[in-house]
């Protein structure tokens, strides 16, 4: 049963404000970029209307295409990359050990800088005539190869290990903490009954760690719609397509290429893509929530 | 979601634009440009030096990167902040907003200096839109130059400029064999573009480019021109150092400047770079056009003049405006740059080797338009996506892709 409430005029009126700002800005700007969508607008919007013309131009774009399957690639070894590092490293604080505040700040470090800095700073490092391959070599090692940025195969994944390096230190805070939280008595009874750490971290602590996991992959998986910076500062979408992003694709043609059509037609694409990833999700936790409350 | 915003707000920007028309003051500008290696920064301080010496007042917003300063410049515009003037280059780039009403006219400027006698006619032509003048050009650049270094032709055992392709490839064995880099290769898509136009010129000369770019034709002749220039870019392949990806074209040039590489395919900007580091052409390092090539592709600069609705940028824009047309500026600037002058009637014995050469071919006539004169933004971009994929994609199959080039043009 519910009580019914009168509505409060007074905070209605505060609340208009949000709600201008709701309507106007977000939604009202989204709409006018998918009508934009359907136009043949270049450098300024125009209204002559092309109906799905920019869609079916920007579907037989390779680059578009290669854009795509980079974000899933890199979203997916990312956030994994993240989830699993961050709780091994948040496994291995979390042992009592010495320094930990210490080896803490280190880890959490990453995370504050700006993936444009962690992109030049892997660019450097990667990059076969000044990085680790040079100073390999230099070493002696002249066969030493380590080309990721500059190999269209792996470039890719280096950007995967510049983001898991950025990323991993704040799903270890959030684990860290998650694990804080349970019980000393869990641990004890286990001991008890001689059951090994391994299986203490995977079978009993993991488990219990499930919202807090989630939240941190959330987080993580809305930094990967919009990757944009760390492509920028590391490869520049290179070689070629590879590691071209939606993002990317979106900007360059907003502003170099002068493309306005283009660019909103795949904004309008990724929006799209984020709603048919959310949607069942969302179906998904309102059925639960009413079979709960049918119970 | 951002640009949509600021999209929205020019209209209300707009408003003010036209309601504000201050005290008349010193004539100040801010001018937008990404001229900010050493020898392009040096050429535009000879501009800003007389028209700081005619009473100006000179703002420098220089953002580095060619894309990065043109989406700057686009955000200003449509925010309704625009900037006094913008560096840019003579072509279709600046027809939309012309087109839109957003830059001002500078006709009295060009009457009184005479700029129709002054200028070449092509030039002329373009920098006219219906009959009205809007930008002032600062230079032009040859982009079908390849330099080498004389220490490292030296050392290869290289007597002689290559001739042709062979002989060039030829050439780049010995760099090689020498140990050392044999290209110099900027790994940026423009810059890979610019090599693309300056081989596929030398194989199917000057009537086939204009054909290509311009007429946009795709019978077999034209089809079997860029296939060759396919197959000659994609042995380039084999001559360039890991470390050419994204490799900005000041840092090409400097591994010439240090003798370890052999050449580099660029525009003449190049040269501004060697004379930053105190290197004389001809002596220190060579300039040729590239093998088998008739002619030059080129590309102008001018200066852009946006409307902001402030007299007294209105009256830096005409000064400025005079100021870059001026006959000792012009070679001035040519000399720091490493362009050539715009102005027929200039004083070119100054000039050096490289820059006689490309005025040479210049007042011959022997020139093609670059991209971004006669492309619009988006071919240009969907050019460079071509030519990139094919140089990164080390396909090997250039019949394939020369049938692919023409789908640019869609």
């Amino acid at each position: 049963m519910s009580i019914k409430r009168k509505p409060n005029l007074s905070a209605t009126i505060a609340l208009l404000p949000t709600w201008f700002v709701a309507v106007v800005v977000f939604i009202g700007t989204m709409a006018w970029s998918i009508r934009l969508s359907f136009t043949n607008s270049t450098l300024f919007p125009s209204s002559t209307y092309v109906g799905l013309a920019q869609y079916s131009k920007l579907f037989s774009s390779a680059k578009w295409l290669a854009s795509l399957q980079n974000v899933l690639i890199f979203g997916v070894l990312y956030v994994a990359g993240c989830l699993l590092l961050g709780f091994l490293l948040a496994a291995a604080l979390d042992r009592k050990i010495r320094f930990e505040s210490a080896f803490r700040t280190i880890f959490l470090y990453p995370y504050a800088m700006s993936f444009v800095v962690t992109g030049l700073i892997w660019q450097w490092m990667l990059n076969p005539m000044l990085g680790i391959q040079a100073s390999v070599r230099s070493l002696g090692w002249e066969s030493f190869v380590l080309d990721w940025v500059v190999n269209r195969d792996m470039a890719i994944y280096a950007l995967v290990l510049a983001g898991v390096w950025q990323g991993a230190g704040l799903v270890m805070v959030i684990a860290l903490a998650g694990m804080r939280g349970i019980e000393a008595e869990q641990w004890k009874a286990a001991r008890i009954d001689g059951i090994p750490v391994w299986r203490i971290y995977v079978s009993i602590i993991l488990p219990q760690l499930g919202p807090a996991l989630a939240a941190a992959g959330m987080l993580l998986a809305m930094g990967v719609i919009k990757t944009y910076d760390i492509v920028v500062a590391m490869t520049n979408g290179g070689p070629g397509n590879a590691t071209e992003v939606p993002a990317k694709f979106i900007m360059d043609n907003l502003f170099g290429r002068q493309n306005l059509g283009l660019a909103t037609a795949g904004a309008t694409v990724l929006v799209l893509g984020v709603i048919i990833a959310v949607a069942p999700f969302r179906y998904a936790m309102h059925m639960r929530d009413k079979a709960k409350g049918a119970a | 979601m951002k640009t949509m915003m600021k999209l929205f707000l020019a209209g209300v920007a707009f408003a003010g634009l036209f309601a504000s028309a201050h005290a008349e003051d010193k004539p100040t500008i801010e001018i937008m440009s990404s001229w900010t290696s050493g020898g392009e920064a040096a050429a535009l301080n000879v501009i800003k030096t007389e028209f700081e010496k005619r009473g100006g007042v000179w703002k420098d917003s220089s953002i580095a990167g060619f894309g990065a300063a043109d989406a700057a410049f686009q955000n200003r515009i449509v925010a309704g902040d625009a900037p006094g003037a913008k560096q840019g280059v003579i072509g279709l780039a600046a027809a939309d907003f012309i087109n839109q009403g957003l830059f001002n006219p500078i006709d009295d400027v060009a009457a009184a200096g005479k700029w129709a006698d002054a200028l070449p006619k092509s030039i002329h032509d373009l920098i006219s839109y219906d009959g009205k003048i809007y930008l002032a050009p600062t230079g032009a650049h040859g982009e079908s130059w390849l330099f080498y270094s004389k220490e490292a032709f030296e050392k290869a055992g290289i007597s002689q400029e290559p001739k042709t392709w062979d002989e060039l490839f030829a050439d780049l064995d010995k760099l090689k064999a020498a140990g050392m880099v044999p290209v110099a290769w900027g790994g940026q898509p423009w810059q890979q573009t610019k090599v693309f136009n300056m081989i596929l010129l030398s194989q199917v000369g000057i009537d086939g480019f204009l054909k290509i770019y311009v007429d946009k034709d795709k019978s077999p002749a034209s089809v079997e021109g860029v296939k060759k220039t396919l197959e000659i870019l994609g042995k380039l392949r084999g001559y360039v150092d890991a470390g050419a990806a994204g490799r900005n074209w000041n840092d090409a040039t400097a591994m010439l400047i240090t003798a370890k590489a052999g050449v580099q395919f660029m525009g003449d900007w190049a040269k501004g770079e060697f004379t930053v580091a105190g290197k004389e052409p001809g002596k220190d390092y060579g300039c040729m056009i590239v093998p088998e090539s008739k002619g030059m592709v080129y590309i102008a600069d001018a200066l852009w003049f946006p409307k902001t609705g402030k007299a007294e940028t209105d009256k830096a824009q005409k000064l400025l405006a005079e100021v870059v047309m001026d006959p000792a500026v012009q070679v001035e600037f040519a000399l720091k740059k490493g362009s050539v002058p715009m102005r027929a009637d200039v004083d070119k014995s100054k000039l050096d080797a490289c820059a006689q050469k490309g005025v040479e071919l210049m007042s011959a006539g022997a020139i093609v338009p670059d991209q971004a004169i006669v492309l619009t933004p988006q071919q240009v971009g969907a050019l460079d996506d071509f030519v990139d994929e094919y140089w990164s994609g080390g396909s090997s199959d250039a019949g394939a892709a020369a049938e692919n080039f023409f789908a640019i043009f869609e």
